[in-house]
């Protein structure tokens, strides 16, 4: 087991009190799996993925434990924190693109980064060549400043510095999400890239798109409003989804050769839920055509057919008759 | 007729930031706009896509070319017939927030209309208009109204958007990836709103990166690259019977729900490390590591920089390969 999720509880403090963003997460990724994270935006997966690597003063630890390669990861100990970021845990940030000081040279940045882990620069430089290679750079980009590289360009620098120390874990937080197609698809292959060549061992993608997740995740887990609603394999999530949001957030997305005269795509109407006063019961009770009179109790997030996890009352009770 | 007409419009930017040469933008590109019809404009970044919307609102002046709006030169417009060309012609753009003042409510932006295009409107008359517009958008002024921007979702402020556009007369609207930045599921209601409003009358030039958005939504699809032409053509037989090289990589790199991508020319393939038998070995308990120490050829990504064009490059010319669907010559 590489990565081990339990009971996760993360907050937001604000001034009128903490605001439970991921609550109650539990889930496990097995070395060299990629696990798509997916969900509408604010139903906390960033959170999710950035409290993995950094809780940032705004965020706290309410519960749960994380465990990476058979050993604690102590996210709440930002200094206990500091030497496994980036050698066991890496995370690309979303707006990854603005992530590169503008007034320092690429290299400049790397060196720094190695230096917080005593690694010298020379000692990495064939690797880290060879890896710009390998993502279709230059090498002179080293030598030259964030903003003269387009925005393709510097994702692919991110993906190459957070992963040049090898980590256990990368998280990707919409990294493909501000690029065309053509480079959505060169850096979506690149992840599988690396992840074959082992240059980490598994990754969590979070990404609105769950088509980019259909191409190149191996498991999907679907968010709303800060708990979990359903994971399986990726293609039991996009085939034959059972949790009434996955259905409804499928159902949204046009595919090439889909026209409105021939089919209108719906929506999911309204939006979700305040966090800072979530509703009692299931969260999606609000806006699910299905819902009945047991989702005023929160469902168990529960194995529903092997390797297939949904939390709704309405699945659980078909799944039993059927 | 048609109610847009883009005739041979090109743009040059200086190139660099000391402005030591001139590099084009849009290259003589053409094609016009019916009432009722909705254009997609694709491209990718750096392909001109928003500078000809921007060519088309009078936002920036094209160096040479004509934009032809209801029989009269665009460029032309002095300042009282300029404001009657917004009447007619708007534009959306891609960050519903950065329209947005965030120190005032977001239905300011309706007062600010009011101020320039109707300021002898009575009160009661100018807030029903109001309430009709939002309902036209499938909002509920309750909701919206008196809100500041950051009580609103991205959805929300891009349907305020689209009703300050229809409170005037319009007849145009230029929408810049307007629902890039939005969820999938609260994109489907955008879109189905700007079909609604195309079956009304509305013509629609929707820009966007995203094939699978333009293809649901529009009757004919321009493709852009570095500022020509490329394949321009009625939708379904752009999408269907794609004849450019570039226009048929762009289709195949679109995530597809139910395919996978089709292995393109990997190098990777090339260097015997095949992805399906990489994942085999990794799914096989305690198997060997696929070897590390490769000589490794660089993925293949498709460059949109190429070498720099000259200021006088012409674009490739555009052939009929069947009625209405054109396509450009490839060197």
């Amino acid at each position: 087991m590489s990565v081990k999720v339990e009971n996760l509880r993360i907050a937001y403090r604000t001034l009128a009190g903490d605001v439970g963003a991921v609550d109650d997460v539990t889930f496990a990724i097995t070395d060299g799996e990629i696990m798509g994270l997916a969900g509408e935006s604010g139903c906390g997966k960033s959170t999710l993925g950035n409290s993995l690597v950094f809780l940032d003063g705004r965020m706290k630890q309410l519960g749960g434990r994380v465990e990476l390669d058979g050993t604690e990861l102590p996210i709440a100990d930002t200094r206990a924190m500091r030497p496994r970021r980036m050698k066991d845990i890496s995370l690309i940030p979303q707006y990854a693109m603005s992530a590169l000081n503008p007034t320092r040279k690429i290299s400049k940045i790397v060196a720094d980064l190695l230096r917080c882990h005593g690694v010298r620069y020379g000692q990495v430089l064939a690797e880290l060549e060879r890896r710009i290679a390998l993502v279709g750079l230059d090498d002179d980009v080293l030598d030259r400043y964030s903003f003269e590289l387009s925005g393709g360009m510097r994702q692919r620098v991110t993906l190459v510095l957070s992963t040049l120390l090898d980590p256990s874990l990368l998280i990707a937080d919409e990294i493909t999400s501000a690029l065309d197609v053509s480079t959505q698809r060169a850096v979506g292959e690149m992840m599988m890239e690396f992840r074959a060549r082992a240059f980490v061992k598994s990754m969590i993608v979070i990404t609105h798109d769950l088509a980019i997740l259909g191409q190149i995740a191996d498991s999907i887990l679907v968010m709303y409003a800060g708990r979990l609603a359903e994971k399986a394999d990726a293609d039991t999530i996009i085939n034959s989804p059972l949790h009434p949001y996955t259905q409804m957030l499928l159902a949204s997305l046009p595919e090439v050769g889909v026209r409105y005269e021939d089919a209108v795509l719906t929506g999911i109407p309204g939006r979700p839920p305040q966090l800072s006063n979530p509703p009692r019961g299931c969260r999606f009770r609000d806006r699910c055509p299905f819902a009945f009179d047991r989702c005023a109790e929160p469902p168990p997030f529960e194995e529903v057919r092997p390797g297939h996890h949904v939390a709704c009352w309405k699945v659980a009770e078909q799944e039993a008759a059927a | 007729m048609s109610l847009l007409q883009i005739e041979q419009v090109s743009k040059l930017y200086p190139a660099g930031g000391l402005g030591s040469g001139m590099t084009p933008a849009l290259r003589s590109v053409s094609f016009d706009i019916a009432a009722g019809e909705v254009v997609t404009l694709i491209g990718e970044s750096g392909s001109g896509k928003t500078t000809l919307g921007r060519v088309v609102l009078r936002l920036t002046r094209a160096s040479s070319g004509r934009v032809i709006f209801d029989g009269r030169d665009v460029s032309l417009l002095g300042r009282p017939q300029l404001r009657e060309y917004y009447r007619h012609a708007q534009g959306v753009f891609q960050d519903p927030f950065s329209s947005y003042n965030p120190v005032y409510k977001a239905d300011r932006v309706f007062e600010l209309l009011r101020g320039v295009y109707f300021g002898g409107m009575p009160r009661s008359e100018w807030d029903a208009k109001i309430e009709s517009a939002l309902h036209g958008v499938s909002l509920n002024p309750s909701d919206v109204l008196d809100k500041y921007p950051h009580q609103l979702s991205g959805g929300q402020l891009q349907r305020l958007l689209i009703a300050r556009a229809l409170l005037l007369d319009v007849k145009l609207l230029i929408a810049d990836e307007i629902i890039s930045m939005l969820d999938a599921s609260t994109r489907v209601d955008v879109l189905n709103l700007l079909v609604s409003l195309k079956r009304s009358g509305l013509a629609i030039l929707f820009i966007t990166h995203d094939l699978s958005l333009g293809n649901y939504i529009s009757d004919r699809t321009v493709i852009l690259r570095r500022g020509a032409i490329v394949e321009a053509g009625p939708t379904v037989a752009v999408f269907t019977r794609p004849q450019h090289s570039y226009t048929r990589m762009l289709l195949d790199s679109v995530p597809q729900l139910h395919s996978k991508w089709r292995p393109a020319s990997r190098a990777a393939a090339a260097d015997g490390n095949d992805p399906a038998r990489v994942a085999d070995v990794l799914a096989t308990p305690g198997a060997a590591r696929p070897v590390r120490r490769l000589a490794m050829p660089a993925l293949a990504i498709p460059s949109r920089r190429g070498p720099a064009l000259a200021p006088s490059a012409s674009a490739p010319a555009l052939v009929e390969h069947e009625p209405g669907h054109f396509v450009a010559e490839e060197a």
